[in-house]
């Protein structure tokens, strides 16, 4: 079985692969902030924008668990963070998704490699550096 | 100015920088701070955030058609992409202790030299000479296909190359720019890759180098969805627009008209950094 995906998995399937799966993350991310985005200008449209000063974004837009919980209460804000965060997402599974790959082609030095990167990421992820 | 009147003309300002970034080459990104900043006096903080959603867009949009076409080198890509992330997380903490007229000082600085960089001579290295043991071990080498078939090509200079990326790095996290501009000169000028495959493959590296950053930048509270929305879809209407003009257009005018916008609005942003205006 092991055998059956090594031979499978070339190098220019798993290029097809992350082709299709970053394509397939800016088209659904563009999305979702397309539906926020009516949703919020329907709503706040008349309102005054104030990006002069900064003040940071409200509470519940900088956290994912903030996030989650407007886009339950559907407001228009959050659908577009929502959006926002899959986008940003999108390069990051990328690199989850080529530490699979390297590894169904048996290149480790790369499996170690790739995991390196998204170490990195996570590491700027776990908070801390918020600042 | 109603939120309404002002996301229309912003979705408006984003697409043609979208569109000439893609037409150019230079990146959309590049012009977006400054059309928050100097046009729409946006917090340049805001404008950072929302600069660096607005290149991982273009970077993973059009990435995914060249490493469909196998132009893209992965391995090269995520080898030099630890030294772009670990750049961009020191960027993005330096961020934190820099006054905001520095940052945009030397963002204006970073303008004139990706403006200038353009203009460049696309020399094409053939010889093989002092092959690279590293780039072996690391199996940096490899092949991109063209008409005539594919051709094969050495990457030199490795160590030079990781350390010139940890800098577009920094600059990148610091910034809020893809900084395609110093990517594309570590892997031409020092690791000699031939200019289709580094172009693509820096191109590649943005997403992912922006994405290190914007983690740290959206719990900061830089990342604002009212200003993403309308860059972001602009942004990447424009580039998809130009990816279908591309082959119809004489770039090389436009190159030189985007330019020199791009070196006025440099100017513009070091002369306000340097008046405290920013």
């Amino acid at each position: 079985m092991k055998k059956l995906f090594s031979t499978y998995f070339r190098d220019k399937d798993i290029q097809q692969l992350i082709g299709k799966q970053l394509r397939l993350g800016v088209i659904l991310s563009s999305a979702i902030v397309l539906v926020g985005g009516i949703i919020y200008l329907v709503r706040h449209g008349h309102e005054q924008p104030s990006y002069g000063s900064f003040t940071g974004v409200r509470e519940g837009l900088d956290n994912l668990p903030g996030i989650w919980q407007g886009v339950l209460e559907n407001k228009g804000m959050n659908i577009i963070q929502l959006g926002v965060v899959l986008l940003i997402a999108t390069p990051i599974i990328r690199i989850a998704f080529s530490v699979i790959a390297f590894l169904l082609e048996r290149d480790y030095l790369y499996v170690v490699l790739t995991l390196v990167v998204l170490g990195v990421i996570m590491f700027s992820m776990s908070g801390g550096l918020a600042g | 100015m109603t939120i309404l009147f002002f996301t229309l003309i912003l979705l408006c300002g984003a697409f043609s920088a979208g569109l000439l970034g893609s037409l150019t080459g230079l990146g959309g990104g590049v012009v977006i701070i400054p059309l928050l900043t100097l046009g729409f006096h946006v917090d340049i903080r805001y404008a950072i955030g929302t600069a660096l959603v607005a290149s991982i867009a273009t970077s993973s949009g059009s990435a995914s058609a060249y490493v469909k076409e196998g132009i893209t080198n992965i391995r090269l890509g995520m080898f030099l992409e630890i030294a772009t992330t670990t750049g961009a997380v020191v960027g993005a903490l330096i961020a934190v202790y820099m006054p905001t007229n520095v940052v945009a000082i030397i963002f204006g600085l970073v303008l004139i030299f990706s403006s200038l960089m353009s203009f460049r001579k696309k020399t094409l290295y053939t010889e093989d000479s002092a092959k690279s043991k590293l780039a072996a071990q690391l199996r940096l080498n490899n092949s991109y296909p063209t008409a005539e078939g594919a051709v094969n090509y050495q990457v030199h200079h490795v160590p030079g190359g990781y350390f010139m990326m940890t800098f577009a790095g920094v600059m990148s996290g610091l910034l809020g720019i893809g900084s395609g501009a110093l990517k594309v000169l570590a892997m031409d000028n020092i690791m000699r890759i031939p200019f289709k495959v580094s172009t693509t493959t820096s191109n590649f590296m943005i997403g992912v180098t922006a994405a290190a950053s914007a983690v740290v930048y959206l719990q900061r509270g830089y990342i604002s969805p009212g200003l993403c929305m309308p860059v972001v879809l602009g942004v990447l209407a424009g580039a998809f627009a130009g990816s279908r003009l591309l082959t119809r257009a004489n770039v090389k005018w436009l190159r030189i008209v985007f330019s020199v916008v791009i070196g006025f609005l440099a100017v513009q942003m070091i002369y306000n950094g340097i008046t405290g205006k920013l």
